[in-house]
């Protein structure tokens, strides 16, 4: 999923202080999960600016929505009877929706609550890692499962670099070193020939470095 | 025991601490509450584990969000006690109070009072 964090209160305050009429808009989905942008959120944050306001003698219209997703057009397109009782959107959903928001309410100025961090798992309630950084062409099928575009700070493909240290990474204690965790498994799994290959270099152009990507599938267009 | 705890407390029922989300905390000051405060297990001896641990946390975070928001954090506390401790309940409730009046009523209200006014 995509793991994003609370905003501090101060930002969004700033952003929203000239509004009178907003909308807190929060998002069903991964933020939900990682509890920074779901339907509780959304009540904390609209609940936190509602008495800030009042306490500033400057009353405004707070109001809260969760859609189901901000990243798909029919979603969006159930706040667009009330979208114009407002002056601005506080979105709590990722970048994503944030940005897909502002496209579709042109007129309206859509602010991010929420800072989006990375593509990861729930490692324990509270505590989320990154494990992809969707790099267009997946590489797992040889790495044991484990990616070293996403967990090796040095995104390299054969092996580990010197700075690997008893199995942590040498940019931080804490980090493991993804090439460890592959020749791990790769041990486990019986599969060291596998590590004998040489991997080629990587096709990067379906990475983030070619530019903004798409992804057209005539399959299931209709 | 027939223990004295002061009139102005409202208490609310659930079935754990950690029932009690920051959202009610936050809803309750909206409402015109001049404190809040949770009264769990001891800790280590939740009957769901962790309920009050959770508890003490999301205290912790409204405490901070009301300080953010110009209401104070203070007027926000976690106690602790077993459900033997009748006369820990009462000194709480007595404690809590006195750290209230202190700090005079929740200035949501009274801007809601002003502004209605």
């Amino acid at each position: 999923m995509i793991v994003a964090d609370k905003k501090p209160i101060e930002e969004i305050i700033e952003d929203i202080k000239g509004c009178d009429k907003i909308l807190i808009l929060g998002c069903n989905e991964c933020v939900t999960v990682c509890e920074a942008g779901g339907k509780k959120e959304v009540g904390i944050l609209a609940s936190a600016l509602r008495m800030y306001f009042l306490n500033k003698g400057n009353e405004k219209k707070i109001d809260e929505i969760t859609l189901e997703r901000q990243c798909d057009h029919e979603y969006l397109e159930e706040i667009r009877d009330v979208s114009d009782q407002y002056d601005a959107i506080v979105s709590l959903a990722c970048g994503v929706g944030v940005q897909f928001t502002a496209e579709k309410y042109l007129s309206m100025p859509v602010y991010p609550g929420v800072n989006t961090c990375f593509l990861g798992a729930t490692e324990e309630r509270g505590v989320w890692t990154e494990r992809c950084q969707a790099c267009g062409q997946c590489i797992l099928s040889t790495t044991g499962g484990i990616c070293p575009v996403s967990r090796c700070a040095k995104r390299i493909l054969n092996g580990p670099c010197g700075g690997s240290s008893k199995g942590k990474c040498e940019i931080n204690k804490e980090i493991e070193c993804a090439w460890q965790l592959i020749i791990d498994r790769l041990n486990y799994l019986d599969r060291m020939d596998d590590y004998e290959n040489v991997y080629e270099i990587k096709d990067w152009s379906t990475e983030r470095a070619g530019g903004p990507r798409k992804v057209i599938r005539e399959d299931v267009q209709v | 025991m027939r223990l004295q705890y002061p009139s102005s407390i409202k208490i609310i029922r659930v079935p754990c601490t950690g029932k009690v989300d920051v959202l009610h905390i936050l809803r309750a000051f909206e409402k015109g509450a001049d404190g809040v405060y949770a009264v769990g297990c001891l800790e280590g001896s939740c009957q769901f584990n962790n309920g009050n641990i959770r508890a003490r946390k999301r205290i912790e975070q409204a405490q901070k969000i009301l300080d953010t928001v110009g209401v104070g954090g203070e007027r926000v506390q976690m106690y602790n006690l077993s459900s033997g401790e009748g006369t820990h309940f009462a000194e709480f409730a007595v404690e809590m109070e006195e750290r209230i009046q202190k700090l005079g009523p929740n200035p949501v209200k009274l801007n809601k009072k002003e502004k209605a006014a």
